[in-house]
């Protein structure tokens, strides 16, 4: 019985977030008043002194405390300062959103609050417990959120679906840990590549695990072939939730993906590079494809982002080849950039929808872009960065983010990986320009003045300005995605 | 056959039987009766396994406290059968497919061959006056504290969840707060009004 109280220094963002839910749970009950705003604040709050406590207990090296349950690395801490720069900015964008349809109440932001906690866990679990609990916590609030607007029917079933499908995924992951736990008699990662490595594990039970575990990966990242949930439920929740999952979670997902498939099991890395391969190729087709057909604009940003996805996906299988992992530290980072570009972008895209809508309006069909130039030149110009950005068009943030991709597939050997994912590319400007050119060539259908608060449009010109300068600098986002990742291991 | 053996088949047969009645039995309720069963067995087999502790709160958390709340609301809801059936059989040949394929490799992986007792072989027997109970408290508290943590947060979340999707501030509802009502006194009802008397 020899217990020595754990080191909370390296936990100290997850501890102080998790304080100031319970305390803004209170703050809300006790000031009903008050309440809507005061959630908001605090929650802002928590963000904002979160991150600076991530970065004062930043540690240059990989800590682990609570037994090993936790881990601290550069590359959890980096994540997870994009993970509260895209929460601070998507519940400031959704805001108004949310208090014009009356839905802005303070269990909102305390949801969004456990929620980005849930992703912390996620983000630094060197264990499959906390990661699996931090994953549940981010799915449970998410789902919530997707059902707040109780009255509207679309949004409910949006709700149903996203819950019956995430626990049938949630799930599938569980079974493949227990499969991999069966296989090494271990749950943290380090002993289950140790036990790999060293090839006491059994192979096949190791695979069948993993199949499952691929699957509930590419569940939460929203790629082929369990992607049918996305444009659902993309679709069906209101604006300012659609924003959220759009981004923060997808870098959680991503950080799952590191810390199970990498951490793990870099071993099995062939095996599981095959499957990622049929998932990031899958993706990219249907994405793009899919994406030309829609008329909806919320749709047609989810099968965008399925595509985007599936470009992450490229990069994580182009680590190993033939047992070298020469190009793993270059292909990850690549990865890693593409996740944060995405999310940046996506930010913005969401954003612009929030901006064009109001009391009673949802900008969410291609047809609500019309004219936008007329009415508003200076957000149709953000909006065309943006959509030029996601095209992969020079020189904006998402080029540089699709060319690193595409270099690391091209270095490991695939270049059939990365024709496909050209052509498809280019198939999917289509649906980007389009949008362009109804935005700067279709007369107006409504030429009322756009109305939203100074805020949102302050920040929304600052992230589309954002994505055209980043896409000028591309080089130090890069190299602080290398760095971190090089220092993680 | 040991009399061990014995009654581990004995609770498995069951166990497989009503896990499978559970998802073929028409009425939910009845349903919810098996689920009830399936427990009980699985409660069984994890006492063979001596994990005592677990066995008694399966049966105490899931038997007696899930189970019975989801009966009740199984029982509250009015259920169309007919509706839940539509396109089961269109569906079918697709789930029926992807569910034995699955089965066959669960069988292939999952059979003596891997998990047979040459690859794991049985674990040395506790020793006398050893636990489970307090091993397992002593490792929630001290080892395991972060995801105990965790989860109760996951709770919190559920909980909240719940609160924010299903209460409602009505208008227009004619609800008196008992508390008030009982609180009422004399001169919050009854106003004496002073005035001379009137002459004919």
């Amino acid at each position: 019985m020899n217990f020595v109280v754990p080191d909370f220094y390296p936990a100290a963002a997850e501890i102080f977030v998790a304080v100031m839910a319970l305390v803004i749970m209170l703050a809300s009950t006790f000031a009903r008043s008050i309440a809507r705003g005061l959630a908001y604040f605090l929650t802002q709050a928590t963000l904002i002194a979160a991150a600076f406590i991530t970065i004062y207990t930043m540690q240059g090296e990989v800590t682990y405390t609570f037994s090993n349950l936790f881990v601290s690395d550069l590359m959890g801490d980096f994540l997870k300062l994009m993970i509260y720069f895209s929460m601070a900015v998507a519940l400031l964008y959704g805001r108004g959103y949310l208090a014009d349809r009356n839905i802005d109440k303070p269990e909102y932001y305390l949801l969004a609050l456990l929620m980005t906690l849930g992703m912390m866990v996620m983000v630094t679990a060197n264990h499959m417990l906390p990661l699996y609990i931090g994953l549940e916590m981010m799915s449970l609030a998410l789902y919530t959120m997707v059902a707040f607007d109780r009255d509207s029917a679309r949004s409910t079933e949006a709700a149903m679906k996203y819950f019956v499908l995430g626990a049938l995924a949630s799930g599938l992951l569980l079974y493949g840990m227990s499969m991999v736990y069966g296989a090494t008699g271990t749950l943290e990662f380090e002993g289950i590549a140790q036990s790999v490595y060293q090839q006491v594990a059994n192979e096949t039970v190791l695979m069948f695990g993993l199949v499952f575990l691929v699957a509930g990966i590419s569940f939460k990242l929203g790629v082929v072939p369990f992607h049918m949930w996305v444009p659902d439920v993309y679709q069906g929740a209101p604006t300012a939730v659609t924003l959220v999952i759009a981004t923060a979670p997808k870098l959680a997902a991503f950080a799952m993906a590191v810390r199970l498939l990498i951490w793990g099991l870099f071993d099995l890395a062939e095996h599981w590079q095959t499957m990622l391969m049929f998932v990031a190729v899958g993706s990219i087709v249907l994405g793009n494809l899919a994406a030309i057909a829609q008329q909806n604009m919320k749709r047609m940003l989810a099968y965008s982002g399925i595509s985007h996805m599936g470009f992450v996906v490229l990069g994580l299988l182009a680590g190993v080849v033939n047992g070298d992992g020469h190009f793993a530290l270059n292909a990850y980072s690549s990865a890693m950039f593409y996740a944060v570009a995405y999310v940046i972008m996506s930010l913005a895209s969401f954003g612009m929808i929030i901006l064009l809508s109001r009391v009673g309006f949802e900008a969410e069909n291609i047809d609500d872009f019309k004219g936008l130039n007329k009415r508003s030149p200076w957000f149709a110009l953000m909006m065309m960065f943006v959509m030029f950005s996601m095209a992969g068009i020079p020189f904006f943030i998402g080029f540089f983010a699709k060319l690193s991709v595409l270099q690391a597939v091209v270095a490991a050997g695939y270049f059939w990986l990365a024709v496909v994912a050209v052509v498809m590319s280019v198939i999917g400007a289509f649906y980007y320009l389009r949008v362009v050119k109804v935005m700067y060539f279709d007369a107006p259908d409504d030429i009322s003045p756009i109305q939203a608060p100074a805020e949102l449009r302050v920040l929304l010109s600052a992230n589309g300005l954002a994505i055209a300068a980043l896409g000028l600098a591309p080089q130090m986002l890069m190299s602080l995605c290398a760095y971190a990742l090089l220092a993680s291991r | 056959m040991e009399f061990k053996t014995f009654v581990f088949y004995f609770l498995a047969v069951i166990m497989v039987f009503a896990a499978l009645r559970v998802i073929t039995v028409r009425n939910p309720v009845h349903a919810a009766l098996f689920l009830v069963l399936t427990f009980f067995n699985a409660g069984g087999i994890w006492l063979l396994l001596q994990a005592e502790f677990l066995a008694i709160t399966l049966v105490m958390v899931y038997v007696g406290a899930v189970m019975v709340l989801f009966l009740f609301v199984v029982m509250m809801l009015d259920i169309n059968l007919d509706r839940i059936r539509e396109g089961f059989w269109s569906y079918l040949p697709v789930g029926a497919l992807v569910g034995v394929l699955i089965l066959i490799e669960m069988v292939m992986v999952l059979g003596g061959r891997y998990f047979g007792l040459d690859a794991m072989p049985t674990p040395p027997a506790a020793q006398e006056g050893y636990s489970n109970t307090r091993e397992l408290g002593r490792v929630l508290y001290t080892d395991f504290v972060y995801p105990f943590e965790l989860a109760s947060l996951v709770l919190l979340v559920a909980m909240i969840a719940a609160v924010a999707l299903t209460l409602r501030k009505r208008k227009g509802v004619k609800y008196v707060n008992p508390a008030d009502q009982v609180a009422v006194r004399r001169e919050g009802r009854v106003e004496l009004v002073k005035m001379s008397a009137e002459k004919e």
